[in-house]
């Protein structure tokens, strides 16, 4: 070994986002920033202005005559199926043919030479309905006898009935959790350019190529293999871009194949909100039985959502929030029931933790209850709640936990957040504090990684070798901040020992790799990782093979080490040896497979082993409220996360701080709100409050757990990191609870709905201080 | 003198000459549509997110200075005879980092990367300004950007950390700023600018007098000052604005001074333009000051709009009137005054003729034994429209209360008094039973709405208490605190 040791950008480092350099100078290519093909078009919705209705006519004289429309799409203009539901249940039309079915549905979509014509021209459409009464809420809609909007699940373990006959400390409550909108920087777009035949190709936003190829060939009437469809990032995901980007991929692809000519969709901010999903709103009903120590003996809980008109994909994520109704607590006996309710609101879809936090946040809630009630700290409450490692490890769908790591890591948090101590001062200062309360809490987080649907835990990925020994890196993932590329590149590296600077990684196209799942349910890396890994380790068998039988050497003696191979005595620089592979006709290309192992899910009879693994975490943060006004601040929060053997220290550290924030937003100031029209009313960052900079923790600790390593053969040992410490926002509204909870003398749980919104603090203040 | 027709500027290194400026373009289209300098994004098109921040620089009485603005609601009309600045600009010419754009690199302040930009491009601001920010400042001027991957914390370590990369001297805003202030005088030839097509006229007047002269001919135009409102109208409700008289170079219209008793403050000052002189004679303003939008927003907007556009939940009017602030309307070359609470009349309902503008405000200056305060009441502490704003302030001698004049916003369809409790505390002993007696008066003086912002119930709520509040704030038995800090 003669100049360097070791590589630059190997697994386990801290290597930079790829394109942060882009980000920060302006140069890094979102869709809308691509140029433009000559005589390109432009796309705009028009949108239905009531909440649910017979559809009659629409009239688009006015429309037409616009100088600049070149013309209108309606469900006239689909070649194929006027369908998009990502779970082919047939029940989410392109545009709606007879029923409208919420306020600001699409209902056609205008062409004209540019965005502002079209925009302009599809206000002036004349549309012709009988209005229908309306169901916004999962309520609501349960009791005007709306049907569910797919399949309902439930989970069963033990029997709840004797142990609710028999207790002697029961509680029922019901908790109504808001949605939230995904308020990614970059809204929707897609951009189709015709091609010969049937082709088109679509450049997009989207989490889920695809699904997207799919859809557009789907609704064009066209084989799979006409489309093309290129990702090469997104400006932020957060599940708003696994399935609703199918529309604006079908409109512009639809227009791009009428017109013959290049088509380009772009909401407006406004529009992105009101006519894409959301995060579920659910109505959580609870009924815990518990010991006199606190002890949780049985669990019946029922989960409706406000799934929106259409199913999307509300079955999985009702299915995931009641796999998550444990979050990290033994249930005995436990009966869950979702019900995934159809409402006259836009279809909700995935948001980062999928149903989980919905799931997570109605167990504390339970357990701020017990404590509540028996006067406990409510640590020492969901510490005799977690799960055990021999017995008390079952999950209500009958899985084993087997990875528990909550007892080390929430026993390390507890002491460096020096909780105890920094309870009593807070209770002390509230008894000395009229008007400015504080509240402590500290909650963990066990979330489930899979996909819940099997079959999508799969992956594919394309490496190339170039002659002069740069690679190519291609996989079936999408980058939209997470730093996915950076990952599997660095797995890369690290497999063929070359710096992280020889790989280039391309943009996401279903050319490259087919039949690809959506980046989700946090296991981009997981999945893509381990698909790469596999494209590298065939290359590097044929090249050793080539190696020992050129220099005569047995394998064991070819060792692909820092940017060189030792082959026997003799060491090349990577690049030269490649070159002479090249020269032998060694085939330096492959496709990587991976599917996750040993999962397996019963969805009828709600059991099975739906999750690969267990990612942990935990949380404790401090607040002070004001009780007249409701405001609040973060005071300070620590985080002690679990990665397993982190692939990017900093950039995981990165997912871990963002997700916490955008956590506690969901919790706090993020209020979906519609008037009774059935109008969203808070559509755009001017309504719509997600935190800022100065919202933040005023002292924010993050870190890993660095002893942590996945037990299960993940890539590197590493772990999910997308979802789960979103659920550590929770510490927040917990916290703020009992901030709330010290007006009476902590006696009451303050049952605070989410989010708590300073006016929810303030009404929740003035409910306990005039109860007490 | 003809008017001129085109609009003149300099864009990144270049002199532009944009013929044909209709009243509605925007900048941000304008960069990204005509000249591809896709770098600047639009995330939110109202103003409120940043991702298409901007530097502008102004040539104005104290010298070339460089703020941040929004360009997806700055009119691109009202940039005449201004240094736009955009992303693209900021690496030198051999290609190398600028310290803020290193600084976040290095500190991987971007993930999903398009908030970035306007980030690069706020804290590009705040370090030329203050090359060695707080974190408060640094969250001050962060206000106007929303960053929904990082949580922030890699952006506000990068911000505090520029000053390790380089030094604002060394910036070539700063080394090439004689050469461009004799650029941007060059542009500056007096005359009335009449861009456009005829139905969509943008004009810029040269003077106050010429702006009187110029609503007499366009009596129907629409006034655009910082266009932080009116750009909303075209950007989110499609509306016309054209004929547009911009008035936000006007020179005439800035002047923010003491005058004997008096704070005077031009219809054009914008909200920056006053903080100085509001956080030395008014302190109880500064925090709110730091409140009302964000740091783009206050660079743009001014206290005249604020006022103009009658908007029942404008953060100013409320603190102002309870000031006793009189403003001072213009029409042609006559001019008339009034209490700022009268010019309300009515939702969307101003004092104000066609052809009238608001030329100035003049507020009164504290009286030592005046108590003043001012609260704003919103969702999200930041950048965000207030549920309750209300501005309060009173006399107290010898222990009785004298001259309370209490405003509100949000809390009916104008900025309005709060006459019942004012009348319920003057003359009362300074005492909780007084603050409490005037709680109770509030109920007749206000029903307020429920909207998205706010319940009507817990708006009446937090306005009255408000004046408890008030009163534990100025109360000497009161020792401990009853409002969060600011930071």
């Amino acid at each position: 070994m003669k100049d360097t040791v070791s590589i630059v950008g190997a697994a386990h480092t801290d290597v930079n986002h790829d394109s942060a350099i882009k980000h920060v100078t302006g140069g890094a290519d979102y869709t809308d920033d691509i140029a433009l093909p000559q005589g390109a078009l432009h796309a705009y919705l028009g949108v239905s202005d009531v909440a649910h209705a017979k559809l009659h006519s629409i009239d688009f004289a006015k429309v037409l005559e616009t100088p600049g429309v070149v013309g209108v799409l309606t469900t006239d203009d689909v070649p194929g199926i006027n369908d998009i539901s990502p779970t082919h249940l047939n029940d989410e039309p392109v545009f709606p043919t007879d029923t409208i079915q919420f306020h600001g549905q699409p209902l056609f979509a205008v062409i004209a030479e540019t965005r502002d014509i079209a925009r302009r021209a599809a206000e002036l459409a004349e549309i012709k309905y009988e209005t229908l009464p309306h169901a916004l809420d999962p309520i609501e809609a349960q009791n005007a006898g709306y049907p569910h909007v797919t399949a309902p699940l439930k989970l069963e373990r033990g029997d709840v009935a004797p142990a609710q006959a028999a207790a002697h400390n029961r509680i029922r409550g019901r908790m109504r959790v808001g949605g939230q909108d995904h308020m990614y920087l970059e809204g929707h777009i897609a951009f189709a350019i015709p091609g010969e035949d049937d082709d088109v190709v679509v450049h997009c936003s989207t989490q889920h190529p695809s699904e997207a190829q799919h859809m557009v060939a789907h609704v064009l009437g066209v084989p799979s293999n006409a489309v093309v469809v290129n990702v090469r990032r997104m400006g932020g995901g957060f599940g708003g871009k696994e399935s609703q980007m199918n529309l604006f991929c079908v409109v512009a692809a639809m227009a791009a194949k009428k017109w013959n000519r290049a088509v380009k969709i772009r909401p407006d901010r406004d529009q992105d909100m009101t006519a894409t999903g959301k995060r579920h709103d659910f109505v959580i009903d609870y009924d815990v039985v518990f010991d006199n120590a606190g002890r949780i003996q049985a669990v019946e809980s029922s989960f409706a959502a406000r799934c929106g008109f259409s199913a999307d994909l509300s079955g999985p994520v009702t299915d995931r929030a009641l796999f998550h109704a444990d979050n990290a607590y033994f249930y005995p006996n436990v009966r869950l029931n979702s019900h995934p309710m159809k409402t006259n609101t836009v279809s909700n879809t995935a948001f980062r933790g999928f149903g989980g936090p919905q799931g997570v946040i109605a167990a504390e809630r339970m357990i701020e209850e017990i404590a509540y009630a028996t006067g406990q700290d409510p640590l020492d409450v969901r510490k005799a709640n977690f799960y055990g490692t021999e017995d008390r490890n079952v999950t209500p769908y009958h899985q084993v936990v087997e990875d528990s790591i909550l007892d080390r890591l929430v026993g390390e948090l507890e002491e460096t957040s020096d909780y105890r101590q920094r309870r009593q001062d807070i209770i002390a200062f509230n008894q000395s504090s009229p008007i400015l309360k504080k509240g402590i809490a500290l909650t963990p987080v066990k979330f489930g990684i899979s996909f819940t649907a099997t079959w999508y835990n799969q992956a594919g990925a394309l490496v190339h070798v170039y002659k002069d020994g740069s690679i190519h890196l291609n996989h079936g993932g999408t980058e939209m901040g997470q730093g996915l590329n950076t990952k599997v590149a660095q797995v890369v590296a690290e497999a063929f020992q070359v710096d992280f600077s020889r790989i280039k990684i391309t943009k996401t196209t279903t050319e490259k790799v087919p039949n690809t799942s959506a980046t989700a349910a946090s296991s981009g890396t997981d999945l893509n990782g381990m698909a790469a890994l596999n494209a590298v380790e065939q290359i590097k068998e044929r090249l050793v093979k080539f190696a020992s039988e050129n220099w005569d050497v047995s394998p064991e003696q070819v060792i692909f080490l820092a940017n060189h191979v030792h082959i026997g005595e003799e060491v090349l620089p990577f690049d030269a040896f490649i070159k002479q592979a090249y020269l032998a006709r060694v085939h330096l290309s492959a496709t990587g497979f991976y599917k996750t192992p040993k999962i397996h899910w019963d969805r009828d009879k709600g059991q099975g082993r739906p999750f690969y693994y267990y990612a942990y975490g935990a949380s404790c943060s401090e607040v002070t409220i004001d009780t007249l006004t409701g405001e609040y601040r973060v005071d300070r929060t620590d985080v002690l996360h679990d990665v397993g053997r982190s692939l990017n220290p900093v950039l995981d550290k990165g997912q871990v701080e963002g997700a916490f924030v955008q956590g506690m937003g969901w919790l706090t100031t993020e209020e979906l709100w519609w008037d009774d029209a059935g109008r969203l009313r808070t559509h755009a960052p001017s309504t719509y409050k997600i935190p800022l900079a100065s919202d933040r923790p005023r002292v924010f600790n993050v870190k890993l757990a660095d002893w942590s390593e996945n037990r299960e053969l993940t890539i590197k040992r590493s772990k999910a990191v997308g979802e789960p410490p979103f659920m550590l926002g929770i510490s927040v509204f917990e916290a703020l609870s009992m901030a709330v909870a010290s007006v009476a003398d902590y006696r009451e749980c303050p049952r605070l709905d989410a989010p708590a919104t300073p006016e929810r603090v303030l009404m929740a203040v003035a409910r306990l201080q005039n109860g007490a | 003198m003809t008017p001129r027709t085109d609009i003149r500027f300099v864009l990144n290194g270049k002199d532009v000459s944009v013929p044909d400026v209709s009243a509605d373009q925007t900048l941000l289209d304008f960069l990204r549509l005509e000249r591809r300098l896709t770098g600047t994004k639009e995330g939110c098109a109202e103003g409120d997110c940043g991702a298409c921040t901007v530097l502008v620089g102004r040539l104005g009485q104290a010298g070339l200075s460089y703020a941040p603005v929004n360009a997806c609601i700055r009119f691109l009309a009202s940039l005449d005879g201004c240094h736009v600045v955009t992303v693209e600009h900021l690496s030198g010419p051999d290609g190398r980092l600028h310290p803020v754009q290193q600084a976040m690199v290095d500190h991987h302040g971007s993930q999903c990367g398009f908030c970035t930009p306007g980030f690069v491009m706020a804290l590009y601001a705040l370090w030329m300004q203050t090359p060695e920010p707080t974190e408060a400042q640094v969250e001050t001027a962060l206000q106007g950007n929303l960053c929904r991957c990082t949580g922030y914390e890699p952006i506000i370590r990068a911000a505090v950390a520029v000053s390790r990369y380089g030094t604002p001297a060394s910036d070539h805003l700063n080394t090439e700023r004689e050469a461009m202030t004799g650029r941007l005088a060059a542009l500056k030839d007096g005359r009335r600018v009449v861009s456009g097509p005829q139905d969509n006229l943008s004009i810029l007047p040269f003077s106050a007098d010429d702006l009187a002269e110029c609503l007499q001919t366009y009596p129907e135009a629409t006034i655009v000052a910082g266009a932080t409102d009116v750009g909303l109208w075209v950007t989110k409700f499609l509306r016309k604005i054209g004929p547009a008289i911009f008035t936000g170079h006007l020179e005439d219209l800035k002047a923010v001074e003491k005058q004997g008793q008096h704070l005077l403050i031009g219809a054009g000052a914008s909200y920056t333009d006053c903080q100085d002189l509001l956080s030395e004679h008014l302190p109880h303003l500064t925090s709110y000051w730091d409140r009302i939008a964000g740091w783009q927003v206050r660079n743009m907007g001014t206290v005249g709009g604020n006022i103009a556009n009658g908007s029942p939940i404008g953060d100013t009017p409320p603190l102002l009137i309870a000031l006793g602030a009189e403003i001072t309307l213009r029409r042609g070359s006559g001019v008339r005054t009034m209490p700022l609470g009268a010019f309300f009349i009515d939702y969307g309902k101003q004092d104000l003729k066609p052809d009238e503008f608001v030329e100035s405000i003049r507020v009164p200056l504290p009286q030592a034994r005046d108590l003043n305060a001012a609260y704003k009441i919103s969702k999200r502490r930041d950048e965000d429209i207030s549920s309750v704003a209300a501005g309060i302030h009173m006399t107290v001698e010898d222990g009785i209360i004298r001259d309370a004049r209490i405003a509100m916003g949000g809390m009916a369809a104008t900025p309005k008094r709060a006459a019942a409790a004012e009348v319920s505390l003057n003359g009362q002993p300074w005492s909780r039973e007084s603050f409490e007696a005037a709680a109770t008066a509030l109920a007749q003086d206000f029903s307020p709405l429920t909207d998205w912002r706010a319940s009507s119930d817990y708006r009446m709520l937090i306005a009255q208490n408000l004046l408890r509040r008030f009163f534990l704030e100025h109360d000497a038995q009161t020792d401990t605190p009853v409002q969060l800090a600011c930071a």
